[in-house]
């Protein structure tokens, strides 16, 4: 889904932007309680008792004592409501619980994994706008021409094609042309060996970032149309600067705007681990963690890695309005 | 019946309605058995064999048809497709509308439980969903159900909330209109055109999350074939077998592409403000 569509903005008066960012800073707390809540809920849903998602069919051997002790060990034989606050207390002293796969603290399972996930999302948004701004602009300027068109049709096509599509082309290309695979297995951390990281990281770095750039395409061209037609790029074209003045000094700075905005959301969602093309490229991230832990029912974790995103997504997207307030000068918080 | 031929006077609208007619097309067939072949028989014989006019895409490892599997597989992502925009369309609709007519308390209520939703990257809510409901054709029309109502319900509850503070839905509750009546006929109503765009792009998303879904072996169960399932079990034979790997992504890219086409035409047609970007 193009991120776009849900972080669409509302209508662009300096009121309802003002609003917006107001409203957005006093429900964040709010939003963030119903993440909890939702996550300690839905995995409670999970058919069968914790314990029995805990220790898989060993559970059948406990004794009745022995099953009473682990409850009372886990708080489970406090009341729900008391669970959660228990639950949410430990949430604010970075205590996630304890993986059943790894017997590791969850906190410490997830930020084993987390630096990948970051490098993942930095690589491919750095591919994305070095790709997608300069397409966007060339776009815009030559709007319904020929190479505007065949623009449009490939960030259409770029939007359309599943990032493992793209993967799974790229890995054939790559076997078939250079007879060689990915690295694949084992990932090698980019300040102990930056040659091989680097080797490793290329291709899912490039799957993600063609993904994104048909939307900083679309985004980029649109925003620029716009801008081109405003009064001041008028008056800078009637004193006589050039095209290529107008359109990169007047014109691209404010086109930008809605491009940060996109690239925050893009940057929030991708640290929540590119689930498929971490799978894909078997890359040990977040994505993977994840998608691992949900398959060995390991309810700690899944837990944990679902909050720590949500919680990731949640912040980024803040920080994001706040940069656009910051960049909009008809926004800024205070100022008129 | 007008909005047809605008669409289809659109170059994108023609383009992307011509594809999606074709693909429902072949959902049909495939849904009903009239494939070349029998999607899930094995002819040993003729293990990963290359195109031919036979097996008009090949066959794959137990020598199964790919064309046909292919059309079940159209079918099967088509009905998880719809049937979850449906889910989401109906619950974001109600939600959005509700939200926008009660007001006040009701209004933060629910819009915030829809930003704990957002709060979530899509496959991952929906993959949260399918751990705990098991995999399958209807949890992940449940999960990509859910995933998309809040969109939905953001794009009902501006609209409504602007058509609610309008004259005439003023003096339809002077004549004492039922609440019932003022909300399908004056709200829902006029909230028609934002709707089919909507779920047009919808459509598209379902599509990709899906495919995405089956493709971590958490949607459609094998050997049921969806367009995922196809690509996930293409990786490993990519090399000595591409047709198994190229026909099902070319098939995925052209079927999401042919709703965000429509939806785009749609957008440009039924929404002034864009009218004529095309971007």
């Amino acid at each position: 889904m193009p991120v776009t569509a849900i972080y669409g903005r509302p209508a662009n008066s300096r009121a309802a932007d003002m609003n917006y960012l107001t409203q957005r800073l006093l429900t964040f707390p709010l939003v963030l309680l119903g993440v909890s809540l939702l996550v300690f809920f839905a995995i409670r849903l999970v058919p069968g008792d914790a314990i029995i998602a805990m220790l898989g069919t060993e559970a059948g051997l406990l004794t009745d004592a022995q099953r009473a002790s682990l409850e009372a060990y886990f708080g489970l034989d406090q009341p729900i409501i008391v669970q959660y606050g228990r639950w949410l207390a430990g949430l604010f002293e970075g205590n996630l619980g304890i993986s059943v796969t790894y017997g590791k603290p969850v906190l410490e399972v997830i930020l084993a994994r987390f630096p990948l996930t970051l490098e993942l999302s930095l690589l491919s948004m750095l591919i994305s706008l070095a790709v997608g701004i300069p397409a966007g602009v060339f776009a815009a300027t030559r709007a319904d021409r020929p190479s505007d068109l065949l623009v449009r049709l490939f960030a259409m096509l770029g939007q359309s094609t599943p990032s493992f599509v793209v993967g799974l082309v790229l890995i054939y290309f790559l076997s078939v042309t250079f007879r060689m695979l990915p690295a694949m297995g084992s990932f090698t951390p980019l300040f102990e060996d930056p040659i091989g990281n680097l080797s490793q990281m290329l291709l899912p770095s490039i799957t993600l970032g063609l993904s994104f750039a048909a939307a900083v395409t679309r985004i980029s061209r649109s925003a620029m149309l716009d801008v081109l037609s405003d009064d001041y790029v008028r008056t800078a074209r009637s004193k006589g600067a050039s095209q290529r003045d107008v359109v990169w000094k007047h014109a691209l700075p404010n086109a930008l705007i809605p491009v940060v905005t996109l690239s925050g959301v893009e940057f929030g969602y991708l640290l929540g681990g590119a689930v498929i093309v971490e799978q894909i490229f078997a890359l040990p991230g977040l994505g993977r963690l994840t998608l691992d832990a949900i398959s060995q029912r390991d309810y700690p974790l899944v837990q944990g890695a679902v909050l720590f995103i949500a919680f990731n997504f949640l912040v980024v997207n803040l920080l994001v309005d706040l940069a656009y307030a910051a960049l909009d000068p008809r926004i800024r918080l205070g100022g008129k | 019946m007008d909005l047809l031929k605008v669409v289809l006077r659109h170059p994108s609208g023609r383009i992307g309605a011509a594809i999606i007619l074709i693909f429902l097309v072949l959902a049909g067939l495939g849904a009903v058995g009239l494939t070349p072949h029998d999607p899930l028989k094995q002819f040993v014989v003729d293990r990963l064999k290359p195109p031919s006019l036979t097996y008009w895409f090949g066959t794959d490892l137990l020598g199964r048809d790919t064309f046909s599997r292919l059309m079940l597989g159209i079918s099967e992502s088509f009905i998880v497709a719809f049937a979850s925009v449906a889910v989401a369309a109906t619950a974001g609709t109600i939600i959005g509308l509700f939200a926008a007519w009660w007001g006040h308390l009701w209004d933060g209520v629910l819009m915030r439980t829809m930003d704990v939703l957002l709060a979530f990257p899509a496959i991952l809510l929906a993959l949260l969903i399918v751990a705990i409901e098991g995999a399958g054709m209807v949890t992940s029309i449940v999960a990509i159900g859910i995933v998309y109502t809040p969109i939905f319900a953001r794009v009902v509850r501006a609209p409504a909330l602007a058509i609610k503070g309008r004259e005439f839905v003023e003096a339809a509750r002077t004549f004492g209109s039922s609440q019932g009546y003022i909300l399908t006929r004056h709200l829902l109503l006029n909230l028609v055109a934002p709707l089919t765009v909507q779920i047009t792009l919808a459509l598209a998303w379902a599509l990709l999350t899906e495919s995405g879904l089956s493709f971590l072996g958490l949607g459609t169960q094998p050997p049921a074939p969806s367009l995922g399932v196809m690509l996930a079990e293409s990786k490993s034979m990519m090399t000595r077998a591409p047709w198994l790997m190229i026909f099902p992504g070319l098939t995925i890219m052209l079927a999401i592409l042919g709703f965000n086409l429509l939806g785009d035409a749609l957008r440009d047609i039924l929404d002034p403000r864009t009218q004529g970007r095309g971007a």
